[in-house]
């Protein structure tokens, strides 16, 4: 594919000819998380035009930059709930398109496991969720059938439920898919462009950016952990308030990669889904996210006795792991609430949805929000004409059990040795459709620096080919001398 | 030296061009062995000297001071003299039975197999991540690698103001790489009440003016984009911020040795390097190692031991440790060649 052959738009671009709008459409999104990208996604393919609007750089800059990536089949979200139904719509959605994409899906399974007998206890309540959930092969499995499937667990395991549709997938590479498509097909986004106000006139809004005005029919917010304040600066006032709730993880070294197979959910308490030990897409084992409530919405800082503490249980579960270096650390914000569910609010007065709220389950759940989003449109009557022949982008494969791309030649060299990230890999992110603006840009779009040297070897070369193109750059500057 | 592998077999292939790897390939062929390869995963041979741009190097190898680049020149230039074939931009990606190696080409991937391997992958630092530091995830926080490799291969600096962690012999090399690239650290700390080198090395931190502050812990890196600050804690438990723009975490060595670990090979988890026997050979038979990503254990009786760069011990006199890999790689190759031989 040729961008020239596709209607393809980011940055300025004004399709109404008025010259006063740094943009205008039918349907502003504002925040380039992974919900924004699927709402974009969809709404674009439903024919409308869509501009895309976030404050950072990139897309990705606040929950969605970190997560367990597991899609979740919903066995457990609570029972009728918007959620519920979300997360299974946008889990099938995935699977459907995903291989048009060329989006890698590593298929674990879960195991829900239990090491003492409160948590045994629970065992039965779980299953009867399940089955109201419409999730039907959940499983019992003994001891033995749980160290026949995952022969490194420690064996003080008792019993577990094999979720078996539970999956694991790229965090990042998806909703990446999901704007790339958008702008594929006839949409636009906007980066550094943090909306601040706006105005309905009846009919549209003008919102204020940081960059200039937008002016589009409907306003979508999407934006993650500051959806309640955009509200109150939007619209007045909010009807929820985010409850920022960090999660921290540990990242082992790839030599653990055979130690597991299965994603190992814990019992769940009722405040969290509690500490996961999952395979990685890129070929890691991963354990956490521990759950911290805090005030500061960017402060994914991590610290070291809740580092020590995963891995000392990620240890407990799988004794092997204490010989595997830990090769990373990172952690997210979940965007809870002061309530519990999701906070859907449709402001049809105004032109106005908010999804809030979307705190743990959003990476599955987006696909489904997106086509709660189109439904409650519609509903008002607002209609637009799909595109017949969508364009679909295809993602380059960053997942360790797929053919990676310094497997056919004529690469260059490679330049993350870790993580094997070939010079092409690089040049076509930053020449791409969505250019990585930064080096964590980058990191999520090639895997370069992920790996155990941390860029001991490779941030050399990686400040060199990359010189001129970040904001903040590698180096601060050349060498006086 | 070439970018292309055209062997689909050779009689003794060695991973990695660094002083261990490129003597051991030079005696092997001086030794009479045919079809001798390194590969080597970057664009040029050398190691970890090619971006040490300081002296002592050579003197056990030349019998001359050299700095790190010109020395690793004359590494190359003494092994291409011996018929060695250097093989660069290949990276050994997997590690099987008899000598069967998978490599990551720009020609796509490749099959060789050999009948006998020398690991010779080297040492790295350990990063932030692996030591668990608490704080932001900010720009601007390395190794004394990427320091030294940015600032003597790219002319780069990845900061100007840093905080360098650690008071080992390759933290002292830092800040003379700091003093020649304009970079001016605004301290030096050190978790322990002593530095880990001996006196008199430590009062150079008085000739690079940057102070040094001993029993005082990293506690938080601070910075949204890039590094702003750290907090420090010391013995008292009394807490303070320093202002800097980087953090600069040197030493804690640790070998390069995922192929291995991701191998058939047995490990030492010790050290983190391939085990092996008397003669350096790992659990299969067909596999060497050599140089630095063979750490000994404390407890080995290795014929020769060698030390992560410098300790406290080998202080202040100066052992280069580049030369003890050289000498290191010569007597694994003829044990190589022994082997080969039959004879051993
Ligand atoms: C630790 C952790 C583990 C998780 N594990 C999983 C999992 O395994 N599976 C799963 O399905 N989900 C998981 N989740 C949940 C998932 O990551 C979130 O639900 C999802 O990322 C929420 O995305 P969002 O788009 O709503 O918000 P965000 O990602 O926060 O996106 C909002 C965007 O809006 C932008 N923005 C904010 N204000 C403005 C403004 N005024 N103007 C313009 N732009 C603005 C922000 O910069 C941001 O980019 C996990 C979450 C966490 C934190
Ligand atoms: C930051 C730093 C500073 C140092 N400074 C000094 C100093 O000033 N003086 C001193 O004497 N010593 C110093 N050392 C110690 C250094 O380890 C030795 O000098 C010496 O370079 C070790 O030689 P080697 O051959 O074992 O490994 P290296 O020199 O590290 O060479 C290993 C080679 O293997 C290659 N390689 C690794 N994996 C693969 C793979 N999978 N496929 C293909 N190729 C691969 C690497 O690219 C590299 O070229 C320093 C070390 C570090 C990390």
């Amino acid at each position: 594919m040729t961008t020239q052959q596709h209607n393809m738009h980011t940055l300025n671009d004004n399709k109404s000819g008025n010259t006063s709008f740094l943009a205008s459409g039918d349907i502003a999104v504002i925040g380039g998380g992974v919900v924004g990208c699927a709402v974009a996604r969809k709404m674009a393919l439903e024919g409308a035009s869509v501009i895309l609007i976030e404050k950072a750089a990139d897309i990705l800059a606040g929950a969605s930059k970190g997560n367990s990536a597991i899609l979740h089949t919903g066995f457990d979200a609570p029972v009728g709930s918007l959620e519920w139904e979300c997360v299974q719509k946008g889990y099938h959605e995935f699977l459907e398109i995903r291989e048009s994409f060329n989006l890698p899906l590593l298929k674990t399974g879960a195991l829900i496991a239990a090491w003492t007998e409160e948590q045994e206890a629970k065992f039965t309540g779980i299953l009867q969720k399940g089955s109201d959930n419409n999730v039907k092969d959940l499983r019992l499995l003994s001891r033995s059938e749980v160290l026949d499937l995952e022969p490194r667990l420690a064996n003080s395991i008792r019993a577990a439920i094999a979720v078996p549709r539970e999956y694991v997938i790229d965090p990042w590479s998806t909703p990446l898919a999901y704007l790339q498509q958008a702008l594929e097909n006839g949409g636009q986004a906007l980066f550094n462009a943090e909306v601040t106000g706006g105005e309905f006139n009846g009919t549209s809004w003008v919102l204020n950016t940081k960059r200039g005005q937008v002016r589009a029919h409907h306003v979508i917010n999407c934006a993650g952990l500051y959806g309640d304040i955009l509200d109150q600066d939007v619209l007045g006032a909010s009807e929820f308030t985010i409850k920022p709730r960090k999660g921290q993880f540990v990242i082992f070294d790839m030599a653990a990669s055979q130690l597991l197979n299965s994603v190992i959910l814990p019992v769940p308490t009722e405040r969290t889904k509690g500490i996961v030990l999952f395979p990685t897409i890129f070929g890691n084992i991963a354990v956490g996210p521990t759950a911290e409530d805090q005030d500061g919405r960017d402060d994914a800082s991590v610290d070291k006795d809740n580092l020590e503490a995963l891995r000392a249980q990620a240890i407990e579960k799988i004794p092997a792991l204490a010989n595997i270096p830990v090769t990373a650390t990172y952690a997210g914000i979940r965007p809870a609430s002061d309530s519990s569910g999701y906070q859907v609010i449709e402001n049809s007065d105004r032109n106005w949805i908010t999804l809030g709220g979307i705190r743990s389950t959003g990476l599955t759940s987006a696909l489904g929000l997106a086509q709660h989003v189109h439904q409650l449109l519609a509903k008002q009557g607002t209609n637009f004409e799909a595109i017949t022949k969508p364009h679909v982008p295809c993602i380059p494969n960053l997942a360790e059990h797929l053919p990676r791309d310094y497997e056919t030649p004529g690469y260059g060299e490679i330049v993350c040795h870790c993580e094997m990230v070939t010079e092409r890999e690089i040049t076509a992110v930053m020449e791409g459709p969505i250019p990585a603006g930064s080096l964590v840009g980058l990191k999520r779009r090639t895997r370069a620096t992920m790996g155990r040297c941390q860029g001991f070897y490779c941030s050399a070369r990686l400040a060199e080919l990359t010189k001129g193109k970040f904001a903040v750059p590698l180096g601060v500057g050349d060498a006086d001398d | 030296m070439t970018d292309v592998l055209k062997h689909e077999n050779c009689d003794v292939a060695i991973i990695g061009a660094g002083p261990a790897g490129l003597s051991a390939a030079t005696t092997l062929k001086r030794a009479g062995i045919e079809s001798v390869l390194v590969l080597e995963r970057e664009a040029e041979a050398g190691g970890i000297p090619r971006h040490c741009a300081h002296p002592p190097y050579g003197l056990r190898e030349y019998k001359r001071v050299l700095t790190g680049p010109s020395y690793a020149k004359k590494l190359v230039a003494t092994a291409l003299n011996a018929g060695v074939q250097i093989v660069l931009k290949q990276t050994i990606t997997k590690l099987e039975a008899k000598g069967v190696l998978t490599i990551a080409s720009p020609e796509g991937l490749k099959k060789l197999t050999a009948k006998r391997v020398l690991l010779a992958t080297g040492i790295r630092e350990t990063p932030r991540s692996a030591r668990l530091v608490s704080g932001d995830r900010a720009l601007g926080i390395c190794n004394t690698g990427t320091l030294q490799s940015m600032y003597y291969l790219k002319k780069m600096v990845p900061f100007r103001r840093p905080v360098v962690v650690g008071t080992e012999i390759v933290s002292f090399s830092a800040l003379s790489t700091c003093k020649k690239a304009g970079i001016q650290p605004v301290a030096m700390i050190e978790e322990n009440q002593r530095p880990t080198v001996r006196w008199p090395i430590h009062h150079a931190t008085r000739v690079f003016a940057v102070p040094l502050f001993l029993n005082t812990r990293i506690i938080k890196i601070l910075g949204k984009d890039r590094v702003h600050a750290v907090q420090v804690v010391d013995l008292n438990g009394d807490r303070r911020e320093i202002g800097c723009d980087g953090v600069l975490f040197t030493g804690q060595f640790t070998p390069e040795s995922a192929l291995a670990r991701m191998s058939h090979l047995e490990l030492d988890y010790e050290t983190g390097s391939p085990a092996v026997d008397q003669f350096n050979r790992c659990s299969d038979p067909a596999y060497y190692a050599a140089g630095n990503v063979l750490q000994p254990s404390p407890d080995s009786d290795n014929a020769i031991s060698i030390p992560i760069y410098y300790t406290a011990d080998n202080l202040p006199q100066p052992v280069e440790v580049a030369g003890q890999c050289w000498h290191q790689g010569r007597i694994t190759a003829e044990w190589i060649a022994d082997d080969l031989n039959g004879k051993l």
